[in-house]
């Protein structure tokens, strides 16, 4: 992990001293984590990362309920499944981006709009995981689950919705990654007056010609998806110990 | 009360009606692969049957449709009000739930289990651990256990069914030699102390031999009780005994003999007699 960091910033050092493009415009690593630091000391950066994280954690919420309420049906209704299958899977290809200019028309430049093109994003995905979830769910498992006595929705509360974790958990962490992206293309796209956010301060420093300040901030959205990303993974590794699915074969 | 139950065995118990009856059963795949072909079979209750057959015989068919998995393509399956409960080769135990768990979820679905507490059921799970040997292991998780452990956690849940009819597909058929004579004596004592009825499906002749009251002989393609011989050696028997051992090479010839008309016309393809349309 360290080694990469530093590989990178190498790598990065190198290509400003080989002088590509003017330091104004790419600053080396020096500056930008110079800046970086002292964004870290403002009351602003705070702002605008809190506004940032509600906006993600309350559209990446949405997009779970929903993704749970729709995998949910489609996996259990055959008609749905066959209306909405594919379509789920062609929402989850549609670049998220695509959705703003009826996302704005909808909501005008507003927080809703925001929402609701990262529920969009990240919905599909949570949906389709729980999906592939219920398909997979072992036969063995439904059987004993039978034999047991348990029956429709029985069946479906002790067996084939906890056999789905795996999957659906794999679903979230591919959610998140949408949900994030399309975090990002709306703040930029959708600025709304007196209301810092990551994204607008991204929109700011490209606006100011603030080289490093951009750069700084674009090392805070990576870590951001980084961080969330491995909290989703460390979820997925106790899972798998718990299960004991590392040692099974096939 | 245990008493005259065991006076009354090994042999077949009296008059009364079988725990499970299948009358002509016949199951096809598709739309002409007869899996099972007019199968008659009884296990009386308090009775141990084996069900020996080569691979592809249907034996596992044959149980899914006495366990309701399935149903018969033609003929009746009569299990009265049993409660059947099965074991399958593999555990298929619930990997979410730690061992006791997935015991008290079965003790949650029985009817005689929907009013208690979690804490009866808890306390009810210990003591079938407890049957089982596995007094202390409530808390861990199924992938912890060994093979032959899991099969015992198996066992417990198929107890906690308080079932009176026990299907088994060839549950011992993945562990090595020696934990399956140790699972073979739990069973058998079990199997008496809870006067179950068991079908017990396997293709190891001499664990047939060492387990059951009769065993009943599968024949291939399409399956078809071809020959039940009723084994009247002393309990509990051994594996490796004489008597086990002659018994068993009976039925082995039997079932050679069964499994060589059907290799035949696999290994002279011209003569085309073997292929049923």
């Amino acid at each position: 992990m360290i080694s990469a960091i530093v590989l990178v910033l190498a790598i990065w050092e190198l290509v400003v001293l080989s002088g590509w493009r003017p330091e104004y415009v790419l600053p080396g690593p020096v500056a930008v984590l110079a800046d970086l630091w002292n964004r870290l000391g403002e009351p602003e950066f705070y702002e605008a990362l809190g506004v940032t994280m509600r906006r993600a954690i309350t559209g990446f919420a949405i997009a779970v309920l929903v993704g749970l309420v729709v995998g949910a049906a489609v996996s259990r209704v055959r008609p749905l499944r066959a209306a909405l299958g594919s379509l789920i899977t062609g929402l989850q290809t549609m670049p998220s981006i695509a959705w703003f200019p009826l996302a704005i028309l909808f909501f005008k430049l507003s927080e809703s709009a925001i929402l609701f093109v990262v529920v969009l994003g990240a919905a599909p995905s949570i949906a389709n995981g729980l999906i592939a979830g219920v398909d997979y769910t072992p036969p063995i498992l439904l059987r004993a689950g039978h034999i047991l006595g348990l029956r429709r929705l029985a069946l479906y509360r002790h067996v084939i919705l906890p056999a789905s974790l795996p999957s659906f958990l794999s679903g979230l962490k591919q959610g998140w990654a949408f949900a994030w992206r399309s975090l990002m293309a709306g703040e930029l796209l959708v600025i709304i007056a007196h209301q810092a956010s990551i994204g607008e301060q991204l929109d700011n420093a490209r606006e100011l010609s603030d080289s490093p300040g951009l750069l700084a901030t674009m090392i805070v959205i990576l870590v951001i998806g980084i961080v969330v990303d491995m909290c989703f993974g460390a979820a997925d590794n106790a899972l798998r110990r718990r299960w004991g699915l590392d040692q099974r074969v096939g | 009360m245990t008493a005259p139950i065991q006076e009354l065995r090994p042999g077949r118990t009296d008059g009364h009606e079988p725990a499970v009856r299948l009358d002509a059963v016949s199951k096809v795949y598709g739309r002409e692969l007869l899996a099972l072909d007019q199968v008659a079979l009884s296990v009386d209750r308090g009775e141990f049957v084996c069900l020996l057959g080569a691979s592809g015989c249907g034996k596992s068919t044959l149980l899914n449709l006495v366990a309701g998995l399935d149903r018969p393509t033609a003929g009746e399956i009569d299990t009265g009000d049993a409660r059947i409960a099965m074991m399958f080769q593999e555990p298929a135990l619930f990997p979410w739930l730690t061992v006791s768990g997935n015991i008290e979820l079965a003790l949650r679905v029985t009817s005689s289990g929907k009013n208690t507490t979690k804490k009866e059921r808890r306390a009810r799970a210990t003591e079938l651990l407890e049957i089982v040997h596995l007094g202390g292991f409530g808390d861990k998780r199924p992938h912890e256990l060994s093979g032959g452990m899991r099969q015992r956690v198996a066992l417990a849940r198929a107890l906690a069914q308080e079932a009176d009819v026990l299907l088994m597909d060839e549950p011992f058929g993945a562990l090595d030699a020696m934990t399956r004579d140790l699972l073979h004596d739990e069973l058998e004592r079990i199997w008496r102390e809870r006067e179950l009825s068991v079908l017990f499906v396997t293709h190891n002749v001499r664990e047939a031999v060492r387990l059951g009251d009769r065993v009943v002989l599968l024949s291939s393609r399409p399956g078809k009780v071809i020959e039940d011989f009723p084994v009247t050696l002393p309990r509990p028997r051994r594996t490796d005994s004489a008597e086990v051992a002659e018994l068993a090479s009976t039925i082995t010839d039997r079932l050679r003999q069964e499994v060589l008309r059907h290799a035949k016309p696999a290994t002279q393809p011209a003569a085309g007699a073997g292929i049923e349309k």
